[in-house]
């Protein structure tokens, strides 16, 4: 693999950007007083969201993705009565991924939720429901868990994206070991369509679960959704959870998130992104390593195509000492795309004997696409391991004629190698499915557009 | 019968005219060897027949088969029959052997049937097992990355390894003795011994005389500043072996005077 120095290019834009700002009433989220700590958590993010402006390349954060194009008062909610979107639901999104069966699948799709759970789990104290009925239902543990990883005030998408009505929750009590993996599908059709999500994990001392949330759209050439959504974790004292989140939106969809993983002592994740869709995407995510002896890993699987553009923006933050990470960021990019990954590896004062690893490794496609890279560490602590690798590469030629040389063509030469480019993220993966998925996106992004 | 057939062939890279018109017939079942002095452009003759796209032909044509094969890609090249084993084979990280040789075997099944739905998993893994006995590999290599790492000796046997499984008409093999220590030699000679036979014809590319005491030709030519200066058996290249190149190099420039 051919490696280039990284090229940041800073460019002055002063265009006068039209005022954004969406048309949302306090009336269109369903704010109506401010009874429990949920409609409190909510009155409180409307303000903030009338507060806040939208970024522009200006802040730090965003400049390298310019969103000044966004229309956001073209999006508007969905009505409460508008009909249910649960009939165009791809069954093939329903299949479970991380093995055979799930012990629960929570389908959202417009403003309708379906959940199905294991019964013995309901049994056992697993609380896994949409955001707003387990708000109703379980009001003081709403309370404990909602809002508490991610802030309203860290930007205008945060302020958006905590009105969410729908969205998922799941509780699991201390000591529980869920053997089956959890699956919830955030579903959406519809045309100028600001859609809000809210997806909180909660997992109390020693519980252990695996599991996969996926976003996806119907593919339409004309009509555009907005998502803002929110993902909250909590992973108790020597709890475990892998978590898979597969990014499937069409390629009409403005995708923005904030992620945010608490991780507390003697606590793991695995925390697995896939990104493939979306015409543009801004995601933060952040694992916090809270406890001692907190260990987080981070793979990302991404492919940008056409003139898609997405933002990864990640931290890995070391509070406290013995606490482990490992960041590895694999993306390809053809076309006329663009990727940006920035990362940054902080540790806190006191925070020793920390072991800090990020990577992001780019594979370019076409000489019209862009990858920018952006590592940064910011150690605070003495007795320390931090290491960090960007790479921006091509495929050379000279591969491409060994293999030519046995018979294969060129773009199943180029599939070959794309494939082997992405094998260091596969092997972190330990899911079947989850990586068939993962091949099927290299196979169908680097067939030609249609 | 199968034969490649070289006719007046001249090739340049840049401005530089390397191949000064080269012809050479290589029947199936035969060993040719073509040994000379580095820079002479045996590695371009190579590179040639296989279509490296750095090569230009200026002039002649390669016969494979009544087709000339000078106008087709590599990949077609190879679907014909026809096999080089680079002196210096290219890693592929993140492809394993065992994925790479079954892309390959099912890229020349569905050159001959395109609605052929691949080699069967046990039918390769069998295949692939008995191939890497042959030339005494350790199992566990059909897992790694594609010479990537491979010390130079396995990066050989590798290179016979594919020649094995793809069942060349024509093989060339390039400098394959150059950094091999004498044991791995005679395993990659063996190798290529065991794959000889009437289907196979082969092309020796080699400075050194020394891989020809374990692949007999039954041809030796010497190849010097871009043609082919001298042909002969077999003798001829323990010959060279005892004098070294200078009485061609003399016969050549007085070949040239006169």
């Amino acid at each position: 693999m051919e490696k280039s120095p990284k090229v940041v290019i800073r460019s002055d834009r002063h265009q006068a950007t039209p005022a954004q700002e969406f048309m949302l009433r306090a009336s269109d989220v369903g704010l109506n007083g401010r009874e429990s700590a949920f409609d409190e958590y909510r009155a409180n993010a409307f303000d903030v969201y009338r507060a806040l402006p939208f970024p522009s390349v200006r802040d730090e954060a965003w400049r390298r993705t310019d969103i000044s194009q966004l229309r956001p008062s073209m999006y508007e909610i969905n009505p409460d009565d508008e009909m249910s979107e649960m009939d165009t639901v791809p069954a093939a999104l329903l299949d479970p991924l991380a093995a055979e069966k799930h012990a629960g699948q929570i389908v959202i799709a417009g403003n309708s939720a379906r959940v199905e759970l294991d019964k013995d789990l309901s049994g056992r104290g697993v609380v896994f429901g949409d955001l707003e009925r387990v708000a109703k239902s379980y009001p003081d543990l709403m309370e404990k868990i909602c809002g508490f990883a991610v802030k309203p005030n860290e930007g205008k998408f945060a302020a958006v994206g905590s009105l969410a009505r729908r969205g998922t929750v799941l509780y699991v009590p201390k000591n529980t070991v869920i053997e089956k993996p959890l699956h919830s599908l955030l579903w959406a059709t519809g045309s100028k369509r600001l859609l809000l999500s809210h997806l909180i994990i909660y997992l109390e001392e020693n519980a252990s679960v695996t599991f996969v949330h996926e976003s996806a759209s119907a593919e339409d050439p004309v009509n555009s959704i907005l998502h803002a959504g929110i993902v909250e974790i909590y992973v108790g004292n020597g709890a475990n959870l892998r978590f898979v989140e597969l990014q499937s939106w069409s390629r009409q969809v403005w995708n923005f998130t904030h992620e945010r993983a608490v991780v507390m002592a003697g606590g793991t994740i695995d925390w697995i992104f896939g990104a493939v869709g979306s015409k543009l995407t801004k995601n933060f995510s952040d694992l916090v390593l809270q406890g001692a002896g907190a260990t987080g890993r981070m793979s990302g699987f991404y492919f940008t195509d056409g003139d898609q553009h997405f933002d990864h923006d990640t931290s890995q933050n070391h509070l406290a000492p013995h606490t482990t990470s490992d960041l590895l960021f694999k993306g390809a990019l053809r076309d006329a795309s663009r990727s940006v990954w920035q990362g940054m590896i902080y540790v806190a004062p006191g925070a020793e004997k920390t072991d800090g690893y990020q990577s992001n490794r780019n594979l370019v496609l076409s000489k019209n696409a862009r990858a920018d890279s952006i590592p940064g560490l910011e150690i605070l602590a003495d007795d320390v391991r931090c290491t960090h690798g960007a790479t921006i590469g091509k495929i050379d030629p000279e591969p491409l004629f060994y293999l030519a040389s046995r018979g294969i063509s060129k773009p199943e030469a180029e599939r070959l190698i794309v494939e082997g480019f992405f094998d260091p993220i596969m092997e972190r993966i330990p899911f079947d499915g989850v990586r068939t998925r993962f091949y099927q996106s290299i196979h169908s992004k680097m067939s030609p557009l249609p | 019968m199968s034969e490649l057939s070289i006719r007046n062939l001249r090739v340049g890279i840049g401005d530089k005219e390397i191949l000064k018109g080269v012809s050479l017939d290589i029947k199936q079942g035969e060993v040719h060897a073509v040994m000379g002095p580095n820079g002479t452009g045996k590695s371009t003759l190579a590179y040639t027949l296989m279509g490296h796209p750095a090569y230009e032909v200026l002039a002649g044509e390669v016969c494979f088969n009544g087709v000339n094969i000078l106008d087709l890609e590599p990949d077609e090249r190879s679907r014909m029959g026809i096999f080089l084993a680079f002196q210096y084979p290219v890693a592929i990280p993140g492809v394993t052997v065992a994925n790479f040789l079954r892309t390959a075997i099912n890229a020349h099944r569905r050159s001959k049937d395109p609605a052929d739905k691949g080699i069967p998993i046990p039918e390769f893994l069998k295949m692939m097992r008995q191939k890497m006995e042959m030339l005494k590999m350790d199992p566990a290599f059909a897992g790694r990355y594609l010479n990537d790492g491979f010390s130079g000796g396995e990066k050989k046997r590798a290179e016979i390894l594919q020649m094995a499984v793809l069942q060349p008409e024509i093989a060339i093999l390039d400098e394959t003795d150059s950094g091999l220590d004498i044991d791995a030699l005679k395993i990659v000679s063996e190798g290529v011994n065991t794959l000889r036979g009437p289907h196979l014809g082969v092309l020796v590319i080699t400075h050194y005389q020394r891989i020809l005491n374990y692949i007999k030709p039954d041809f030796v030519h010497v190849m010097m500043d871009g043609r082919i200066v001298e042909s002969g058996g077999a003798e001829l290249a323990l010959h060279l072996e005892e004098q070294g190149y200078d009485w061609v190099r003399e016969k050549v420039t007085n070949g040239t005077a006169q």
